[in-house]
């Protein structure tokens, strides 16, 4: 599903590479936590994946494209098959949370009649059933964080980055989104999540990719969040 | 689906940025104004050439007696100089650009000298003491100066006259408003365009929340763009349309009813001329706006 062959990064010609030959291999239906400090290089991971960045060196696939290679106009047929999350949830303000899980359906191009079938379904997913007139600002940190979550996922996208999505939420709360996360992976979506909470992933043991200063240095099933606590 | 939603984004980025959008309108209203006047006022001189040109003749004046004239020291044009002037005119080089000939003797400008007198202030001329002429009239207008080149300065010739002077004044007053109207339109018209492109960039900045949002859920970058060209290009159609019926209702009220009905002796443009003007001006609103967007967009909102 995701494959990085030797993948390295350089913004600036002659500093330090943000991703140094990084090999990795995400299988469809996995569930991947990539952990590491602020500037280890998860962020650019992530980039290299949304194809916002390309690669300085080695070769980056994902859902069947060779990325070094996709011309940019066919860039938006990627991203349809990528979910994305953030830590500060990123919804329109002035839009209701129905409207904005709409929002990604209508600047794609569907059709009425599949937006109002596919959005409260979507909503009911991941239990916002109700609030569907709210506005992001009526609801809390963990509800708008769920409403983002729906838009990510609302066109079935075989893949869901999450960067940080626990981030801005306190440790209860965070646990009913890494369980919403859970169950959207066991529909068979492929979800790798960038984080720093090292409760949540002890508690998922789930597979674990560590950065650092740019180079992979653990790559393990069933990880822990500090190398040092296994 | 697509379509509603940009003509719903076209529709509130306008309502957001309204004083923006209005000056929008404003300028590109005053300054394709400008660009219509200009044309309008060639169309005129055009229309002015064609209907003065075809009656403008040339008048060359044969020798008189008593003429202080170098060329006509030898005293009045004889018959046998009228022949020779007569057949340079109609048989030699020249017969190309003439189209008639015709000559007006003594009596003939006595004639009609007479009939304008209508004061009898010159009651005391006599036919003798008026000047015999040649009065030609050219295929080819513009051609004047060739015939008065090859005509002046021949035997029994005194002077060669071209009407076109008495015009030449007032095309050159009519050409250089002209000037003056594509000049101020030109600079108008780069106004319009960096204010069109400062809209389209604060449209683009206070919606990049919603544009970031759509990059991320992968829709293309036309339908990103779309709503903002269309935003300037709906504006700057709004300022040509207004300048067409500026321009319309300026000829209508100043040409038509006004200086038709004070100076009757010109052939004006109508009310309906700038119709034929008004399509060039959506054209180059529209075309305005999308070379703003091309300059703004591809910073401002990026795949």
């Amino acid at each position: 599903m995701i494959r990085l062959d030797n993948a390295t990064k350089v913004y600036k010609r002659g500093a330090r590479p943000a991703l140094d030959s990084v090999s990795v291999e995400i299988e469809r239906g996995d569930f991947v936590f990539l952990v590491g400090s602020s500037g280890s290089g998860k962020s650019t991971f992530l980039k290299l994946i949304l194809r916002e960045e390309r690669p300085t060196g080695g070769d980056v696939y994902v859902a069947g494209r060779h990325l070094n290679k996709l011309s940019a106009w066919r860039v938006p047929h990627l991203r349809r098959e990528i979910g994305a999350v953030f830590q500060d949830f990123r919804l329109l303000p002035n839009k209701t949370v129905y409207q904005n899980v709409a929002f990604a359906l209508q600047v794609i191009g569907k059709s009425r009649h599949h937006i109002q079938s596919t959005v409260p379904e979507m909503l009911d997913l991941v239990g916002l059933s109700g609030k569907e007139r709210r506005m992001p600002h009526e609801l809390s940190g963990g509800e708008q964080q769920r409403v983002a979550i729906a838009r990510a996922f609302v066109n079935h996208p075989p893949i869901l980055l999450c960067d940080e999505p626990t981030g801005n939420l306190d440790p209860g709360t965070s646990v009913g989104i890494m369980r919403l996360l859970d169950r959207i992976n066991r529909t068979g979506t492929t979800v790798l999540m960038a984080t720093h909470d090292d409760e949540i992933v002890d508690q998922m043991r789930k597979r674990v990719i560590e950065l650092r200063g740019g180079q992979l240095v653990r790559d393990q099933d069933r990880g822990v969040y500090g190398l040092e606590r296994v | 689906m697509r379509l509603r939603f940009i003509f719903g984004e076209v529709f509130n980025g306008l309502r957001r940025n309204s004083t923006m959008a209005l000056s929008v309108v404003l300028v590109t209203f005053v300054s394709l104004t400008f660009v219509g006047a200009a044309a309008l006022i060639q169309m005129q001189i055009n229309q002015l050439k064609d209907d003065w040109y075809g009656k403008v003749e040339i008048s060359i004046f044969l020798c008189p007696e008593n003429s202080r004239n170098e060329n006509c020291a030898e005293g009045a044009v004889t018959t046998a100089q009228e022949d020779a002037i007569k057949s340079v005119l109609e048989d030699g080089a020249l017969s190309g650009l003439v189209q008639k000939v015709y000559y007006e003797s003594r009596q003939e400008a006595y004639d009609k000298f007479v009939a304008n007198d209508k004061e009898g202030i010159w009651s005391s001329l006599t036919p003798d003491q008026m000047q015999p002429s040649f009065r030609v009239k050219l295929s080819d207008p513009e051609q004047y100066q060739v015939v008065a080149d090859a005509t002046e300065g021949l035997p029994g010739v005194d002077v060669v006259r071209d009407q076109r002077e008495i015009f030449s004044q007032l095309f050159r007053f009519l050409n250089a408003a002209t000037i003056v109207a594509a000049a101020l339109a030109a600079v108008m018209l780069v106004a319009a365009m960096l204010l069109i492109t400062t809209t389209i960039r604060l449209s683009a900045l206070s919606r990049r929340r919603e544009t970031e949002i759509m990059r991320m859920v992968g829709s293309s970058r036309s339908l990103i763009q779309m709503p903002f060209m269309l935003e300037g290009a709906v504006a700057a159609t709004a300022g040509a349309v207004l300048a067409a019926g500026g321009l319309f209702f300026g000829v209508r009220y100043l040409v038509d009813d006004w200086l038709k009905g004070s100076v009757t002796w010109v052939q004006y443009i109508g009310a309906h001329d700038v119709w034929s003007v008004a399509p060039w001006l959506l054209v180059i609103a529209v075309g305005l706006a999308a070379i703003a967007s091309l300059v703004t967009l591809g910073r401002y909102t990026r795949a």
